[in-house]
Parts: structure tokens; C-alpha cells; sequence
């Protein structure tokens, strides 16, 4: 007798094609872990093997704060989230089908944060119920009661038990064989799974190789006798060549593919991973990643390559950009190139290191001593990661000043799929300039109309000059006369006018006109969309607007927003409720782009923002939405 | 080709740099200051060098000391307080070409800067930087720095100064891969300039202590010195610092030090001994370079790094 979640269907052995399982259009996963057990490996590669296969997919991991947290904990809930879908898949979406879950503790931990709905398939791996120790049992027991209570379907799957056929470390295998579990319910191909696994434990050797195969045919065989789910999502058509990669990964090959040959960095979670991944390749470009001694060291050697000619680029969080903010002033006001990432997470201070905020957009545009503008850029895909690392080099050295590029933890880690880019040459910086500099040309010629200039690169003869931070004259010569240093300021600012006037009004999803626009930057973008999507089908007019440049703001905005009758923006950052006690409209901190929007185009935007450390869910923006616009009627 | 005479030959003349090519603005430290001194001396061994200008990059803090660049018609990158360094570093590390000097001040490097003075050690980037230490913050008028001697009276410490000063030369002795450390005074121009020319003529970074005289605030501190010169331990080696004999033998106190002899060295360094030593405490010209490594690739052509892109892209296919 076969077991099943929910409900036997006796003789039902479908082949991976998908014969015989229930065809959805998408399914969400989850598979957690005590940290160190790997399920998020096994969810990174579920994804990878779907995508392969396809399908559309977008995966955030689910990541405890510390490295070693106690075992058979709520707070050590480790893993990952995979959305598969027979469409693109743009955000983690609400509740999952679908839960493995190697311990009940940890499943408390998604439970609390509402990650599981009833009916969810809970897979738990029963071994707990022979644990020696009575509190343990009674724990184990008790939790599946409460599961069942709950309307999750559970199935007590042998997880451990199995894997120490194969392994006498089943807290490093228990995640294969859940992969190979979760590959006969989904129809997975288990030669691309394989294929997978030998990639993954390639520099491992044979033996380790064979044992993770075995592990993965056992949880697939296991599955295919006793599970009776088969879940079938079909692939999405004419996708063409993919890449699958998280956003941190895509900076990384972003930054490769712009022609930077110099990642100078710190370690700060979330951020770090971007120069693991590049420190891996970065030799086959003939570049190379410095580690500093702190983040001020960081991006002061980066200014300097910069500086030589070669823009360079510093990765960092939220607090690495506070201790940045110095130097960053010193790139606008002495006008070097230089592009910043910025992976936000949850803040102020420490705050939630490993987890998604959007709290550093009003750090980035305002930190720094004086006025100093310069160019922000949000990129809402993990593809946009990519592609932004090429244009943020380009902005750099064109209006020659320092590009801050803000991405989130939700980016950093999660997966995408998207085309395969093609890299150019013209993507490429190139070669230093050596040449002669016209030594009539002063180091600041300023266009007195766009504020734009040329800079002297070491090595061109006739063009050495002393950069400073002190205000100077068009010589780089240190000036205080009241004049210039206006006309200065004036020419630094007026580089982002001339920015603007260059790019694109955003495209507007929906219809240009109605009771509500949503308005969202960075990796909200999929969720809202989704949201927004949900309620236009039941007869809202509401539509979403989504910025990608955020210094400056694209054109066309107040133009856009006056054809609705009411304006929000969506925001991981917080924001004063004014349902809360004290709070009015006169002392209501907007989430951070309302306010910047509320400033430039003097509309009363609104904001809903949340600081949940997790991203946006579909489901919360559009009950959000509905609240508001049925409050409206 | 058109215009030319089939006689023209390209006519190539050596190029010579006299002087007035490294000099820059007037420099408007006070008179007196030591830090004319080592203008002088960083201008007359670039000429002596031959160091093309526009290859040469002097990069500084902030400080009196810091705004030297200026004073140099070379390029010059007048940052941060305390941030010279990885400036210099990140200008080093892909610029194999450039002769990079910096200037810094005993604030500027052994204050606000002291993480990154202990790190550009060991990362050994081929400069020259020098350390002009007066014993004082004078830019901001008479705060106590961390070479300030106890008791001396500082405007923030009116009482005299109750720290136990820092010895930069002991700090640089006993970092890992420090490879040039050298000491010298403003007052003796000549082994100014041999320390100077011996650091820049080094591969890797040669850190040179310059004690220099505040004529504003602390003039006196190295009055003594400057008047007797026993007070002064003249270090000499055949692999040193060396002053013709004529210049040398104003030393009455001199030493024979073998600069490969790390211990001998920082025994040396100490400053409870009363006199202050000159010359070359330590070289070791095989240490490691960080810039080798940075450098690296450098040659790569576009068509090589766009393979390496694609093979990279490859990896991630589905």
C-alpha cells in the first residue's frame, strides 16, 4: 500500500512526462532544513533542474541569521523557496504547495511567518518518532497532530532511515534524496538531475559523486513506489538559449562582461557572494578582486583605479555604505567614475543582515557631505543585475562621477532564468587613454551648458593636475571665491538634468488611466505586477508603474501619475502607518521613494511599505490594494 | 602621406626635464616648515630620475604635509584624511608604469589612517611613502597626535599630553613583509635626498619617517637634535643610507647596521634610547608584491575576455 499525503491513488505510477499528474500552470516548494543539512542546496538545484527543464522559476532562500544555529530549531530554519511555473516566473509568490521538511521545528518556523496554507503537501521526515530521547517523540508527535489540525496534508517520509543505507552521514545526504523525492513528483528528468549532481560535486571526486547519486535514485525510487502525487508543470514556450543564476552571480558576470577589471570589497552579507563568484573567474578576464582591510579601504583603492583609468567597482550593503559615504562625496565633487553596488538589507545598524529591505535608496541619494548628486539605478531582475553593471560603467565615465546600484537580498540570492546574454566588445571599457591631453584643456572643462567634461588620465602628458576634494576651479586649483564654487555645484548638478532629459518616460502596466497607480522600484516589480494582474481580472482600475532610475527620477512622471486618481508607491522600507496612535498627516514618515516622489512632483502620493525581512508577497500587495480601492468606492 | 618631403625624418630630440617641470604651485606652507624641504628633495631626485611628470602621481591625505601635491606639477590625488594609501594602492594595482609617491602626516598615517598604513605594509604595492611627522596637528592648529611626546601641551591636552607616543618605525617593524623602513630629518638635506632616492629606487613600498620641524607649534621638539648632533645615531651599511664621508662625519654617534637584520633593527627603532636614529633600519627586496598579482592580465585582448565571458555565461545555460 502506497502512502500518500492526500489521497491513495492506487496503480498511478506516471512516467516523468507527466502522464497521469495533475498539470498546474505553477507550483511553489520549499524545502527546509537545520542550518548545515542543505536544503538549500537541494533547492538551488530543484530550480536548476526545473529551469533546465523549462519551466519558468524564481527561488529565494530561506536563510537563519546565524552560521551553526541549535538543531531541531525554530530560528534555524534553513532552505530555499522555488516557484516553477510554465510561464516566467517574477517573484516568490504567497503560500507553498508543497513543503519537505527535515525536521518539525523547522516547519514551525515557516508556518509562523505564514509561508504554509491548508492543503499544503507537508513532506516530514519521520525518524524523530524513533528518536531516543522522549521529549523528542512526544515533540515529533505532537507536531504532526498539530500539522493535520492545521489542514496540512502530511506524509512521514523515511528521510533519514533511507539515506543511511548509502551514507553514514545522513545530515550531508538527506538533501539529495529529498531532491530525488521531489524529482518523482514533479516528473523531473532524471538525467539532467544527474547531470546536476556531477556538475555540483565535480572537484569532490568519484566517491562522493557516486554516494549523492545514490542518495538521489533512492528518494527518486522511494518516491515512484510509494508517493502517489505526481505534479506535471509544463515548460513555457520558445524561450530560446537561458541562463539561470541568482542576482549576486549576475553582478558578478555583469561586472565582467562591462570591462571592470577591479572588484575592490569588504565582507558584508549579503553582498559578499557577488565577489565569491567573481573571485572564482575573474583571472580569465584578467581581473582581479581586492579584499580590503575595511570598507572606506575599499572603495578608496577603487577611486584609485578609477582614478588611473580603469573604473572599478566596490560591492557592498547598507552599513559598508555608511562607512563609504566619504569617499562617495569625494567621486562626485572630484568627478571620478566608479560604480557602487549597494545589496540592501534589513536596517538601521546591523539590522537583519541576511535578509531583503529597501531601506538605503535616501542613504544613497543623501549620505554624503554637501550637496552630491549622482546617479542611482535599481535594477528589478536578476537579468537587469546583469545588464545594469554595463550601463552603470557607461554612466560612470560619461557623466564621470560615481553610480550607486541598489539590489536587495531578495535579487542577491534568489534564481531567475533569463536570455542567455551575448557579450560585445563595445560592452568592454577601453584601454586607457595615453595620448596627449591638449594642454590648453583645463582637467574641468565644463560645458557650461550640460556641466560635462573630459578628464586627464596619469600618463597623458600634458594634462597633470592635482585632483582634490576642496572646492576648485576649472584647473582642479583650490578656490573658495563664492562664484566658482556655485558654479561648480552647478555643473555637478546639472549632469543629472542632462541624464534625464536622455531617458524614457517608464512604461505604464495597464491601462495609462484610473482610480490607482502603484508605483515600485527594485525587486518588488514581480510581485506587484502579480498583484495588480489579480485584481484588473476582477474589474479594478488599477495599474503599476516601476522605476528603474531613481536619480535621477525617468521623465514624464507627474505626467503619468495625474491620469489617476490616486497615487502609492509599494516599498520594503518603513513607513508610518496613520492608523497608528500619534501619528497624522502631518508628522507621517513616507516610505522612502513617496517622499522622493512626493518632492518632485509636489502630488500626494501615498506609500504602503512593509519591513517583514522577507519579500513582498503577491497576496499581501494585492489585499493591500483591494483595502484601499474598495475603500475608495 | 601627402605633404611631406620624402627626406622627412622624425626628428627625436631626448627629452630632459629640468626642475621647474616637477615644480607646481608656490607652496604656502609656513616659512620655516619642514615640509619645504622635502619638496625640495622629492623635486631634485624625480629630475635626477628623469621621472616623466605625467607617469609620476603623488597622492596625500589632509594635513599641512597633504596638500603637497599641489606643489608638484605631476599628477597629484589630494584626498581623504587618512585615505592616501588605498588611493595609491588602487592607482597602483593596474598602473605597473606610474611612479607613485605618497605624502602623508603623523595625523594623517598613525591616527585616522592606521589601519590602512598597517595593510599597505603588507601588501608591499611598489611607492614611496613618506611619513613627514611633526609631532603635531597643525592644520587644525596644536592638537596632540599620536606621535605628540608625553607632556608636551597640545590644545587638547593643555595639561601635556598623557599618552605614551606611538613609534611608527617599531609599528612598521613588526608588520609581515615590510620590505624598506628608513628614517630621516628635514634639517639635513642631503640624507633627505639619499633616503628619498633610495626609496624610490626600491621595488615595493619603501616607508620613510621624515621627523620635520612645525615651526609654529613644535619647533623646539627637535631643537636639541638640530643643535647636537650626537643626539643623532647615524646608521651606516654599504646596503644603506650613506652620506659621503666628509657629510657623514658631522655624526659623532654612528652605528654599523646590516639593514637585513630585522631584530637589530627594532631594537634600534626603540625611542626610550635617546637618540634618534638615521638611515636605513631594514630592506627586503625579495618581500612580496601585491601589485605583481593585481597586475595580472593586463596584456588580455578584448576578443580573449569576451571568450572568457561566454565560457563563464556557458556554465549557467539551461
Amino acid at each position: 500500500m502506497k502512502q500518500s499525503a492526500i489521497e491513495p491513488k492506487e496503480e498511478s505510477r506516471p512516467a516523468p512526462t507527466g502522464e497521469g499528474a495533475i498539470e498546474v500552470e505553477q507550483h511553489i516548494i520549499e524545502i527546509v532544513s537545520d542550518s548545515g543539512e542543505g536544503a538549500q542546496t537541494c533547492g538551488q538545484m530543484f530550480g536548476t533542474i526545473s529551469a533546465k527543464m523549462g519551466n519558468g522559476i524564481w527561488t529565494v532562500e530561506i536563510i537563519p541569521a546565524e552560521i551553526e544555529p541549535p538543531h531541531r530549531s525554530r530560528a534555524g530554519a534553513s532552505g530555499n523557496r522555488i516557484r516553477i511555473g510554465s510561464k516566467p516566473v517574477t517573484n516568490a509568490g504567497d503560500t507553498a504547495d508543497v513543503v519537505v521538511a527535515f525536521n518539525e521545528q523547522v516547519l514551525y518556523s515557516r508556518i509562523d511567518v505564514g509561508a504554509l496554507k491548508p492543503g499544503t503537501i507537508v513532506y516530514l521526515d519521520k525518524v524523530w518518532d524513533s528518536s531516543p530521547q522522549d521529549e523528542v517523540r512526544e515533540a515529533y508527535r505532537a507536531a504532526v497532530e498539530d500539522f493535520r489540525r492545521m489542514g496540512f496534508h502530511v506524509a512521514e517520509i523515511p528521510l533519514e532511515e533511507d539515506c543511511l543505507k548509502y551514507t553514514d552521514e545522513p545530515r550531508r545526504g538527506k538533501n539529495m534524496w529529498a531532491l530525488g523525492m521531489l524529482c518523482a513528483v514533479y516528473g523531473r528528468d532524471m538525467d539532467v538531475a544527474c547531470g546536476e549532481i556531477r556538475k555540483k560535486f565535480r572537484r569532490k571526486g568519484e566517491v562522493v559523486t557516486q554516494t549523492n547519486l545514490d542518495l538521489i535514485n533512492a528518494g527518486y525510487n522511494w518516491a515512484l513506489e510509494n508517493l502517489s502525487e505526481r505534479f506535471f508543470v509544463p515548460a513555457v514556450k520558445d524561450i530560446g538559449e537561458m541562463v539561470v543564476m541568482n542576482g549576486n552571480t549576475a553582478i558578478g558576470l555583469g561586472v565582467m562582461a562591462a570591462g571592470m577589471e577591479i572588484c575592490s570589497m569588504y565582507p558584508i552579507t549579503p553582498a559578499t557572494s557577488a565577489s565569491h563568484y567573481l573571485s572564482s573567474v575573474y583571472h580569465t578576464v584578467g581581473g582581479f578582486v581586492h579584499q580590503a582591510e575595511d570598507e572606506i579601504a575599499a572603495i578608496g583603492f577603487a577611486l584609485g583605479a578609477s582614478y588611473s583609468g580603469k573604473t572599478a567597482v566596490t560591492i557592498t550593503s547598507g552599513p559598508g555604505l555608511a562607512l563609504k559615504t566619504e569617499f562617495v562625496g569625494l567621486a562626485v565633487m572630484a568627478e571620478i567614475p566608479l560604480v557602487i553596488v549597494v545589496v540592501q538589507r534589513g536596517g538601521p545598524s546591523t539590522g537583519l543582515p541576511t535578509k531583503i529591505e529597501q531601506g538605503d535608496l535616501l542613504a544613497a541619494l543623501f549620505a554624503s557631505p554637501g550637496d552630491s548628486p549622482k546617479i542611482i539605478l535599481a535594477p528589478a531582475t536578476i537579468e537587469e543585475c546583469f545588464h545594469y553593471m554595463v550601463t552603470a560603467r557607461k554612466l560612470a565615465e560619461q557623466f564621470r562621477g560615481p553610480v550607486i546600484v541598489l539590489t536587495d537580498a531578495n535579487l542577491a540570492t534568489g534564481q531567475q532564468p533569463f536570455q542567455r546574454p551575448v557579450p560585445k566588445e563595445e560592452w568592454l571599457a577601453a584601454p586607457i587613454v595615453q595620448s596627449d591631453w591638449d594642454e590648453s584643456v583645463p582637467p574641468f572643462a565644463w560645458d557650461s551648458e550640460t556641466g560635462l567634461s573630459n578628464r586627464p588620465i596619469p600618463g597623458q602628458r600634458g594634462g597633470e593636475y592635482v585632483l582634490t576634494g576642496l572646492a576648485h576651479d576649472e584647473e582642479s586649483h583650490v578656490a573658495y571665491e563664492s562664484s566658482i564654487n556655485q558654479r561648480t555645484m552647478a555643473m555637478r548638478s546639472r549632469k543629472l538634468a542632462v541624464l534625464q532629459k536622455s531617458l524614457k518616460p517608464p512604461k505604464i502596466h495597464g491601462d495609462p488611466e484610473g482610480d490607482l497607480l502603484v508605483v515600485t522600484w527594485g525587486s518588488t516589480l514581480g510581485a506587484a505586477i502579480e498583484a495588480v494582474d489579480r485584481l484588473r481580472k476582477d474589474g479594478y482600475k488599477v495599474s503599476s508603474v516601476h522605476l528603474r532610475f531613481l536619480s535621477p527620477f525617468e521623465p514624464g512622471l507627474k505626467a503619468i501619475f495625474q491620469k489617476f486618481k490616486k497615487v502609492m508607491t509599494v516599498e520594503i522600507n518603513y513607513s508610518d502607518d496613520l492608523r497608528m496612535p500619534y501619528i497624522n498627516e502631518e508628522n507621517r514618515r513616507p516610505a522612502q521613494l513617496a517622499r522622493l516622489l512626493r518632492d518632485q512632483t509636489l502630488l500626494d502620493i501615498d506609500s504602503w511599505s512593509r519591513v517583514p525581512g522577507s519579500p513582498l508577497p503577491p497576496g499581501a500587495i494585492e489585499e493591500e490594494l483591494r483595502r484601499r480601492l474598495t475603500a475608495e468606492k | 602621406m601627402y605633404g611631406l618631403k620624402k627626406d622627412w625624418v622624425l626628428e627625436k630630440k631626448p627629452r630632459v626635464c629640468v626642475l621647474e617641470d616637477y615644480m607646481g604651485a608656490e607652496a604656502r606652507w609656513c616659512p620655516g616648515c619642514g615640509d619645504h624641504a622635502v619638496l625640495n628633495s622629492v623635486q631634485r631626485v624625480a629630475r635626477d630620475l628623469q621621472l616623466a611628470p605625467e607617469r609620476t602621481v603623488v597622492v596625500s591625505g589632509i594635513g599641512c604635509s597633504s596638500r603637497f601635491p599641489h606643489y608638484m606639477k605631476t599628477y597629484g590625488f589630494h584626498g581623504l584624511h587618512g585615505r592616501a594609501l588605498p588611493v595609491a594602492s588602487g592607482i597602483r594595482s593596474r598602473r605597473p608604469d606610474l611612479d607613485i609617491f605618497v605624502v602623508t602626516g603623523d595625523g594623517d598615517c598613525c591616527a585616522i589612517g592606521t589601519a590602512h598604513w598597517i595593510h599597505a605594509i603588507r601588501y608591499n604595492m611598489n611607492m614611496t611613502v613618506l611619513l613627514l611627522d611633526n609631532n603635531i596637528y597643525g592644520l587644525t592648529k596644536a592638537q596632540t597626535s599620536p606621535t605628540t611626546k608625553m607632556t608636551e601641551r597640545s590644545n587638547t591636552h593643555p595639561r601635556g599630553s598623557f599618552f605614551v607616543p606611538i613609534e611608527p618605525i617599531s609599528v612598521v617593524l613588526g608588520i609581515p613583509n615590510a620590505s624598506f623602513v628608513a628614517q630621516t630629518v628635514d634639517w639635513n638635506p642631503p640624507h633627505l635626498y639619499e633616503t628619498i632616492r633610495a626609496g624610490h629606487e626600491h621595488r615595493g613600498l619603501s616607508f620613510i619617517r621624515i621627523l620635520q620641524r612645525c615651526p609654529h607649534y613644535t619647533s623646539h621638539v627637535f631643537a636639541e637634535a638640530q643643535r647636537d648632533t650626537s643626539r643623532i645615531l647615524y646608521m651606516r651599511h654599504p646596503e644603506g643610507i650613506n652620506l659621503p664621508d666628509a657629510m657623514s662625519k658631522i655624526f659623532k654617534n654612528q652605528v654599523e647596521h646590516d639593514p637585513s637584520n630585522i631584530s637589530e633593527a627594532r631594537d634600534l627603532a626603540r625611542e626610550d634610547a635617546g637618540v634618534l636614529p638615521i638611515g636605513l633600519f631594514y630592506k627586503k627586496p625579495d618581500a612580496l608584491r601585491y601589485d605583481e598579482v593585481t597586475a595580472e592580465g593586463l596584456k588580455m585582448s578584448a576578443a580573449e575576455k569576451i571568450e572568457a565571458i561566454n565560457n563563464a555565461l556557458d556554465r549557467f545555460m539551461v
